[in-house]
């Protein structure tokens, strides 16, 4: 069963002017792997922006609450003390740990909706395209999963026509 | 192609003419009217020293991102600049009113023979002399940076030598020096020592941190209008990003400062440090909530989102709100002292005069715009700044 089909640059120019090439006869890109950050690649391939900053709100938000509820029910009903005199529902004396529970709950958020969006973590199976991302290649991968023979010849077509140095089918 | 130098029309004079008369018919209300003499001298403190650091945030923000080697600030930093041009009227409307009686009206301490023995104690630091030595001192530096650092910079613009820029680093090192120092000391002697007998270590950098966040905002203001009327065309929405990003960030750093101050003196409760707090919550407890809801809850949540802080339509308001909201954050500190809870008022005195102050400042701001050319082109970073944009 073939699931992947790359195609390598070796240098981030090409790739840019392969991409728009390969986009605009209609292909989806799944994914480039670049050696560091390339500028304006996340515009070329249509990539919207991170949706981890709503999870951490979320995070954020229910860990206030939570903080702050919890110490509210133990100072009141579960285990009432009086410190110097202060009134036990004593909004100020929350306020340190409400925030320091909102940020330790964002943080998790956002940590584990990241492994678990991306799919990482302990035990995870990771797909090496090639080895040579972290070095010098620039590789575009293209989910070929289902599609018949003739199709993936086709795009194998664009593919060298937009100039990659080298295609590879993987499973 | 677009202004590059600002005009100033008549139209736009004669509003902040108009301003200005509105402020003075105020102040002569205050005075024909029965209201206390401290009132009226506790608002003109008030406007002077919070438009007085309007003009230093102004030279901070231009020389804090000199010595940061910063890019981006190139496009906008005549409006740092020109807001700079106030500093040296404000520190004569303070004199003014210092000289003309309204010291004895504002602080206690100059009282000299109803001192009693607490005040007697900090009568080294807090007598007449010594606070018109520090005056005259943050006076005359303040203003001579803010002069020397208009003029490198127009410098450098006009002659494009890399030996201006190195001047302007150095200035701007002595200032931001300088000014950490003098914008806490002279808010003990301008502010905290309205109350002489109470105190907080915390207290100088609260005022800076208040000034500061309505500095941007006020910065924002001024860039909206120059928008609005045609110019600044080469600052687009990645440079109002990072204002906005400022107007957030130290809107929360306001209220960390703020709670950090309050719960310390809340959770000792010594009646010594308490006192300042129970006049608040006696007879301003309005103030003292809407304080908080102005200067941390709007900036908080209406600016969390990454396109509220891109988009003038929700920054606008928001600076609006803050930009009143740390001008009622400095009426709560000076009234209770000065004036005291049955007696003040937020009335015609004050929101005249507040508009006549932000009449003069904007003249004065304005004035200084239309001195030199909006676009630094000649500055080195001024490239990266026309091409800069943040990614998230």
């Amino acid at each position: 069963m073939n699931n992947y089909i790359t195609a390598y640059y070796s240098d981030e120019e090409d790739l840019l002017k392969g991409l728009k090439q390969i986009i605009s006869k209609g292909l989806k890109v799944n994914d480039v792997l670049t050696p560091f950050p390339v500028h304006g690649l996340d515009k070329v391939i249509g990539l919207r922006r991170s949706r981890l900053t709503r999870v951490a709100f979320a995070g954020g938000a229910i860990g206030a609450l939570v903080g702050f509820l919890f110490q509210a029910w133990v100072f009141t009903n579960a285990y009432p003390i009086n410190f110097g005199g202060k009134p036990f529902f004593a909004v100020p004396s929350f306020i340190p740990v409400t925030f320091e529970i909102a940020v330790l709950f964002a943080a998790f958020a956002m940590v584990f909706g990241f492994l678990i969006h991306n799919k990482l973590g302990p035990g995870s199976k990771n797909i090496i395209h090639d080895e040579r991302v972290t070095d010098d290649r620039f590789l575009i991968v293209l989910d070929i999963k289902g599609e018949a023979n003739d199709k993936i010849k086709s795009i194998e077509t664009i593919l060298s026509d937009a100039g990659a140095q080298g295609i590879t089918i993987k499973e | 192609m677009e202004n590059k130098t600002f005009t100033l029309t008549k139209k736009t004079i004669a509003v902040f003419v108009v301003m200005i008369a509105i402020g003075l018919i105020a102040l002569a209300f205050g005075f024909l009217s029965d209201i206390n003499g401290k009132r009226i001298a506790a608002n003109l403190l008030l406007n002077s020293y919070y438009f007085l650091s309007m003009g230093l945030i102004g030279l901070f923000f231009v020389t804090v991102h000199t010595i940061a080697e910063s890019g981006w600030h190139t496009s906008v930093q005549r409006i740092g600049e020109a807001m700079s041009a106030f500093i040296p009227v404000g520190g004569i409307l303070l004199l003014i009113l210092f000289i003309s009686g309204g010291l004895h009206q504002l602080y206690e301490w100059t009282d000299k023979d109803h001192l009693d023995e607490l005040l007697l104690k900090k009568a080294a630091y807090l007598n007449e002399p010594f606070f018109y030595l520090r005056f005259a001192i943050f006076f005359i530096v303040w203003s001579a940076l803010a002069y020397y650092v208009r003029r490198t910079s127009i410098a450098l613009d006009k002659l494009g030598d890399v030996k201006y820029l190195n001047k302007l680093r150095m200035l701007s090192a002595i200032f931001i020096v300088f000014y950490a120092v003098s914008s806490v000391v002279s808010s003990w002697d301008w502010l905290m020592s309205i109350d002489a007998h109470w105190f907080s270590t915390l207290y100088g950098w609260y005022v800076f941190i208040s000034m500061l966040a309505s500095g941007i905002a006020l910065f924002i203001l001024i860039l909206f209008v120059l928008k609005k009327m045609g110019y600044m065309g080469h600052v687009n929405h990645e440079h109002v990003h990072d204002l906005g990003k400022y107007l957030f960030g130290f809107s929360i750093f306001w209220a960390y400062l703020w709670f950090s101050q309050y719960m310390l003196i809340w959770y000792a409760n010594i009646p010594e440090e308490t006192v300042y707090f129970y006049e608040r919550h006696k007879y301003f407890e309005n103030i003292f909530y809407v304080n908080l809801v102005l200067n941390f809850a709007v900036p908080f949540l209406l600016l969390m989102a990454r396109n509220t802080k891109r988009m003038f339509t929700v920054l606008v308001p928001v600076a609006v709100i803050v930009f009143v909201g740390h001008w009622v954050d400095l009426y709560q500190l000076i009234m209770p002292g000065v004036v005291g809870g049955e007696n003040s008022a937020i009335g015609f005195l004050e929101i005249g005069l507040t508009i006549g102050y932000l009449g003069l400042f904007m003249i004065v701001v304005f004035w200084a715009l239309s001195k030199a050319p909006l676009v630094p082109k000649n500055h080195p970073y001024y490239k990266e700044s026309a091409e800069y944009h943040t990614h998230y």
